[in-house]
């Protein structure tokens, strides 16, 4: 309760207090449709939203005449903001938190919001059948890390299958000569039997711990167990508490890993990447896991050959709850024409095929309560873009996170001769400061002048 | 004149094999560090201690009496963060774990923290001082009487120890035998097994103090009635933790300051920081955690041999330019720092660097505190060291002039009352007077 009273008072404080309205904008609302009109914003939240809205008394106007506004784009798959993405070392790293080393100076943070990103989930890398532990933030550039994150946003973990589990620390891996030692497993069905075991083991660390309870209850003289903080976690997506991200590419392991979930009776929030979901959407749907792909990046390695650009498309009509993600800092910059790429390859409509970058995502995540789509009562994330957002040749003019504009592209172009000035003056600086070069051009002695 | 009076004393420092029963420094400039500076003072170190001090003090007829006109008498300067006397490879850093022979079998690859990967918490810099390191004397030149040195090997390096610069024997140096434990953020590299990044490292330690405390309750239970109980397993790791309470956790830039202290939170252990040259970006956050740091000396500088068409990132050259702001910005907000000299080469370096943080707006008695009375008190020790008064230890520095002249002049130091001399060919220019060398020279004209 405390914390999240914390919480509450924290997003109070970032919220703007400033009320405005966007008018005359086309509104993609993502929950009723398209259509021309304003939306009001008060307190850091969607207020009023509408073709004729009341204007509160004082509210700033912002005529966005011929603009397009969306809901701020949700990246589900993404590694920026982070120190560390993998803990390589071990095949279940569920220990590791992205949590711990999230990076709010990381550049990549404002360049994501430049292209309309606000929310995503920063994941552990795929070094490992179980991963570290991942965060859902908000893309709140020049706050601090734990500012950054999502308020309440459900703990998530990354699973991996294939070639990158299997792959990491093969023996026949050399580093500068080293061979570096072989780490199990190093075959698909040895990626299963870690996942297996470790769910094992988390049943029987459950198991102790609640015998152990019940005997100090009762009353009894006994040790208390040790805590693993590796097993945590997997208790936790046993017990529904905690949301697995599973990076997956061939339909085969896809399937083994809904079955392992089936087996110890949890379920799988997203696949991630899931380039061959198109072989298996029925049973993808079965299970009720989101899929979260690329539009059309494959390729790349064995495992990500047999892939199609109508997959996402294909899923979405089997009746998968389908977002397209970046898994790159560059890609992040344009998951709009991500999405467009689905009109094409598919059918899919304008709406749907956006729906794949902000409502969908923010289901599989499970924070289509606050984010996603304009709808009274949820955050002010917005993103205002000149032309359609599902045209390439759209750029994004404004974004603001709870009613507070994160970034605005004229502001960020007339800024850019001041910083250059104060770079060269810090330049000039250093220089003039800088010891005076011998002509023989002996170096300075070691060690000196700070100046 | 001058130079037959150095000579006079440099032989005194000789003869003084034996300390004479006391010495009085009389007439001098005295930096007290506890209460106003005595303009014209005098100083008695009697046994070791500091026997009295003050502007009418009665000199005792068997003292040695140093003639301090025109002198200024600061308490012994201690350096907070060092590795000074431990020359053990166990305990300096250096690779993380020793480089794997191609071919050969791997041996130790951590599978997880229950292997204890570099971890050395039960090492005391105590035990590991090395009379003989070269580092002691030069040090001591430079007006650093103590120093507070740690094993720096791994994630749970050991423990630390406040040291005199000075002494027969390894026990004669000690103060405090065990202060804190030391922590790196460490990755073990490629192949040598967990932890492998810094999120690894981060939930190792985590996982560590979780161990730590039960291994205190379930051992408490055992102790309380061992009857009907399975013994817990000794685990040395966590021996090392346990008996060394405040932990030292490095936050240098931003982002690892703010890291570090919601870190420091979680583990619930008095807390020192380390590094914090970028403190100046972090004051908020620094005054509200209410946590003493250690800012690192070595103040960031343009990597010597770089491609001059690579133009650093704004937010590098404006770190560069404003790092040394960090300690003046910090006294503003009340909180508490000491120096370290990590890193600098030239011993004569340190002062150097001191002095761009007073050009950056550091007060010369902030300046001083950084270096003797602060660090005394973040280590608990306090109460016989950082200052000069009645009943402490006798570390003092003596100069001519002051000691953050541009060319300070140090004269004596003393520790535990005994007197040494900078020798003539590690002192200072300035102090050698006219008998620059062609470094000596070199250094003049920086």
């Amino acid at each position: 309760m405390k914390r999240f009273l914390t919480a509450l008072a924290l997003s109070a404080a970032l919220a703007s207090a400033e009320t405005f309205v966007i008018q005359n904008a086309t509104v993609w609302t993502m929950a009723k449709g398209k259509f021309t009109g304003s939306v009001v914003v008060k307190d850091g939240k969607i207020e009023q939203v509408g073709e004729k809205v009341m204007v509160p008394q004082g509210a700033k106007i912002i005529d966005a005449g011929g603009q397009h506004l969306i809901p701020g784009i949700i990246d589900a798959h993404s590694h920026i903001a982070a120190e560390a993405i993998n803990e390589g070392s071990v095949s279940v790293s569920s220990m590791a938190s992205i949590d711990d080393v999230l990076n709010p100076e990381d550049i990549a943070i404002y360049r994501a919001l430049a292209g309309g990103v606000t929310t995503a989930n920063i994941l552990h890398g795929s070094a490992n059948s179980i991963g570290g532990q991942t965060v859902i933030t908000k893309m709140r550039w020049g706050t601090d890390a734990k500012t950054m994150l999502f308020e309440g946003g459900r703990p998530g973990i990354k699973f991996a299958l294939g070639e990158n589990p299997k792959r990491a620390g093969n023996a026949a891996v050399n580093v500068g000569g080293t061979p570096r030692p072989q780490r199990y497993p190093a075959t698909r069905m040895g990626v299963e039997d870690v996942i297996r075991q470790a769910f094992i083991d988390a049943r029987e660390y459950q198991r102790t711990w609640e015998e152990y309870k019940t005997k100090a209850a009762n009353g009894e003289r006994v040790v208390e167990p040790k805590r693993d903080l590796k097993l945590e976690p997997l208790v936790e997506i046993l017990e529904g508490r905690r949301d697995v991200h599973a990076h997956c590419y061939r339909a085969d392991e896809i399937l083994m890993l809904l079955r392992v979930a089936d087996e110890f009776g949890f379920k799988i929030r997203t696949l991630q990447h899931v380039l061959e979901g198109y072989k298996v959407a029925k049973e993808i749907a079965a299970h009720g896991a989101g899929a979260s792909t690329f539009s059309d990046w494959w390729s790349y390695k064995v495992e990500a050959f047999d892939a199609i650009p109508y997959n996402a498309a294909i899923m979405h009509k089997k009746g998968v709850l389908v977002s397209l993600n970046s898994d790159s800092a560059e890609l992040m910059r344009h998951l709009n024409t991500e999405a467009a790429k689905v009109m094409k390859y598919g059918g899919v409509s304008e709406e749907d095929a956006l729906a794949m970058v902000t409502i969908n995502p923010a289901k599989q995540l499970k924070i289509e309560n606050r984010v996603g789509s304009i709808e009274p009562g949820k955050d002010a994330d917005l993103v205002l873009y000149d032309k359609n957002p599902l045209s390439n040749y759209a750029k994004v003019q404004k974004v603001w996170i709870d009613g507070k504009m994160y970034f605005e592209r004229e502001k960020d172009l007339a800024d850019r001769a001041a910083r250059e000035a104060r770079k060269k003056g810090l330049l000039e600086k250093e220089k003039a400061a800088a010891p005076v070069q011998k002509k023989d051009g002996a170096a300075p002695r070691r060690g000196g002048p700070a100046e | 004149m001058q130079k037959i009076l150095s000579l006079l004393l440099l032989g005194c420092g000789l003869l003084l094999a034996q300390p004479p029963s006391g010495i009085a420094i009389r007439n001098a400039r005295i930096v007290t560090g506890s209460g106003p500076i005595l303009q014209k003072g005098t100083v008695v170190l009697r046994n070791g201690l500091i026997d009295a001090v003050g502007e009418n003090v009665t000199i005792p007829t068997d003292a040695w009496v140093i003639n301090g006109e025109g002198m200024t008498v600061y308490p012994g300067l201690i350096d907070a963060l060092s590795t000074i006397g431990i020359t053990d490879a166990a305990a300096t850093p250096g690779s993380a774990r020793p480089a794997a022979t191609p071919g050969a079998p791997a041996a130790t690859v951590s599978r997880g923290p229950e292997d204890r990967p570099l971890t050395t918490s039960w090492l005391k810099a105590a035990d590991l001082i090395n009379t003989t390191d070269r580092r002691i004397e030069s040090a001591r030149n430079q007006g650093f009487t103590s120093a507070i040195t740690w094993p720096r090997r791994g994630i749970f390096a050991g423990q630390g120890a406040v040291i005199n610069l000075a002494g027969d024997k390894s026990n004669d140096m000690i103060i405090v035998p065990s202060t804190g434990q030391y922590l790196a953020l460490v990755n073990g590299g490629f192949g040598a097994g967990y932890p492998a990044s810094l999120m690894g490292s981060i939930s190792y330690i985590r996982q560590i103090y979780v161990d730590a405390d039960r291994y205190a309750r379930i051992k408490k239970q055992y102790a309380d009635n061992p009857r009907g109980l399975n013994r817990p397993e000794y685990d040395r790791a966590l021996e090392g933790v346990l008996e060394s309470q405040r932990l030292l956790l490095p936050a240098n830039r931003r982002v690892e300051i703010t890291r570090m202290i919601s870190f420091s939170k979680e583990l619930k252990r008095p807390t020192v920081l380390y590094g914090l040259q970028e403190g100046y970006l972090a004051l908020d956050a620094l005054q509200a955690a209410g946590l003493p740091v250690l800012i690192n000396l070595k103040w960031p500088e343009k990597a010597r041999e770089v491609d001059p068409e690579n133009i650093e990132s704004l937010k590098v050259l404006e770190v560069r330019d404003k790092a040394a702001t960090t300690p003046a910005e910090l006294a503003k907000k009340g909180v508490k720092f000491a120096f370290y000299a990590d890193g600098i080469d030239q011993p004569a370096d340190i002062l150097k660097a001191v002095r761009k943080a007073m050009q950056a707006g550091l007060s010369e008695a902030d300046a001083l505190k950084a270096m003797t009375i602060t660090p005394a008190e973040i280590f608990g020790f306090a109460d016989r060291l950082g200052s000069i008064e009645k009943g402490k230890i006798g570390n003092l520095v003596v100069t001519k002039g002051g000691i953050f002249d541009e060319k300070p002049a140090i004269q004596h130091v003393f520790i535990d009352g005994v007197k040494y001399d900078p020798a003539p060919d590690t002192q200072t220019p300035a102090a050698a007077g006219a008998r620059a060398t062609g470094g000596g020279k070199e250094q003049e004209q920086q």
